[in-house]
């Protein structure tokens, strides 16, 4: 099987999202795991410019220019939505009333460090947003990512060569060829994909990653 | 009698002056008070320090007045612009004629809402262990690190809502709030484009998120240009 794409890594991601979560969705992949929950779970999707709630991307019907989510896309509420103010979407992150949040990083290290805010571009601002609000007050952080840059440096490393967002934060990795847990021992392999022998997972991992002796096969629909 | 309106949005913004510190609402381009923006813009004034959540994306009317280089620093949690061509305030920052403090959004607005509660300071875990946090002190509560961040408070706050009335009681839509509230207490002198001004009354007290007490003036600015 080929690497995960984008929403098959989204996909994945999904699946361990569990039913009647309060859930904040990073900018990037993470916003497309709100595609994917499985139905029989009701999870309220939480944006830090004040939702409580977020329902499907807005059509043309559905419409209404006063809402949008954290990425700027246009959006609608799901039954059961409320709406707050900045320093009250931020009270629920800091505060630790979110169960979960999915952010994209660029690198994680063994003890859960990881960084994701600073890419240092040339002719760029920095953005540091709600990242390092979320990684230190959700109850749990969990990133998705690739496994390598399109480069093949591992983002799995000993240590961030980026600008930390938060120090030991991240509990579970999701990347397009495996799932990892980020364990009190660094990092185990949960899931890998078919045809990732272990060694070509060690090799594209930065620092040393366990198998575990259970791990299953990281699988995901044609998306 | 209490009568916040006004009837002009020069008439609005017209003590802003040069070393004006001035908080701008909005989050993505919902709940900017454009007319109000642009009416600085144009208005000369320079040596400003602007606190806001962005830097303003290409197109927006923060990042026109970022291109006047008349605002000399920024306070925000987010200076970059989408796409790969740099914004007004990149080009700026890069060519080190502005100032930047980057603050972590939910700090942005906690510092905020601090300024307009009368705390000078406060504790928070966020940034702990980050360069943001470098330079802060540093204590721990509960076994977490936090460090030790101030309060923000300007001379203007430039918001856009939904309605008001004549006292200056206001309401928003959708996701038009984000930094308004805590921006209308946190200023000396409180400015609102509000969508409509509506009659003694028709604003339900139970609906009001921005009591009248923290608003100076209002003006009708019916789109959200």
């Amino acid at each position: 099987m080929p690497a995960l794409s984008r929403d098959q890594m989204a996909w994945r991601a999904a699946q361990d999202i569990h039913d009647g979560a309060y859930v904040n969705l990073g900018i990037g992949v993470p916003v497309l795991v709100a595609n994917y929950i499985p139905a029989d779970r009701e999870v309220m999707l939480q944006s830090e410019n004040g939702i409580v709630g977020i329902g499907p991307v807005a059509t043309e019907n559905t419409l209404d220019p006063d809402f949008v989510d954290a990425g700027g896309q246009r959006i609608t509420l799901q039954a059961g939505a409320s709406l707050t103010d900045s320093a009250g979407a931020f009270a629920m992150i800091i505060g630790g009333h979110l169960d979960v949040t999915m952010l994209g990083a660029f690198q994680v290290a063994p003890n859960g460090d990881f960084a994701n805010w600073d890419a240092r571009l040339p002719n760029k601002g920095p953005l540091v947003g709600g990242a390092m609000d979320l990684a230190t007050g959700a109850r749990e952080v969990r990133v998705i990512m690739a496994h390598t840059t399109k480069q093949g440096e591992p983002r799995l490393v000993e240590r961030c060569s980026y600008p930390l967002t938060a120090p030991a934060a991240v509990t579970k990795i999701y990347t397009d060829i495996a799932v990892v847990e980020v364990t009190p021992d660094g990092f185990v392999a949960r899931e890998r994909l078919e045809g990732v022998s272990a060694d070509e997972l060690r090799e594209k991992t930065g620092a040393p990653i366990d198998i575990a002796p259970d791990c299953a096969t990281l699988t995901a629909p044609d998306l | 009698m209490i009568d916040k309106r006004v009837a002009s949005i020069a008439e609005a913004v017209a003590d802003i002056g040069d070393g004006a510190r001035i908080m701008l609402s909005g989050f993505q381009h919902i709940g900017v008070a454009n007319a109000l923006i642009r009416a600085i813009t144009e208005s000369g004034i320079k040596d400003l320090t602007i606190i806001s959540n962005g830097a303003g994306h290409h197109g927006s009317s923060q990042a026109d007045l970022m291109e006047t280089g008349r605002v000399t620093r920024l306070i925000c949690s987010s200076a970059r612009g989408r796409g790969k061509d740099s914004t007004p305030f990149e080009k700026l920052y890069h060519s080190g004629k502005i100032e930047l403090e980057l603050v972590p959004q939910g700090t942005l607005a906690e510092r905020i809402r601090a300024g307009g509660a009368g705390i000078p300071a406060f504790y928070t875990a966020t940034g702990a262990s980050t360069d943001l946090a470098a330079d802060k002190e540093k204590r721990r509560f509960n076994g977490r690190d936090c460090v030790l961040e101030t309060a923000l408070t300007a001379d203007f706050a430039l918001l856009r809502a939904d309605r008001g009335d004549r006292w200056g009681n206001l309401t928003y839509r959708g996701t038009q709030a984000n930094f308004g509230p805590v921006m209308a207490t946190a200023a000396k002198v409180t400015i609102a484009e509000v969508r409509q001004v509506v009659a003694d009354g028709e604003i339900d007290p139970h609906h009001v998120r921005t009591p009248g007490i923290y608003v100076d003036r209002m003006v009708t600015v019916p789109e959200e240009g």
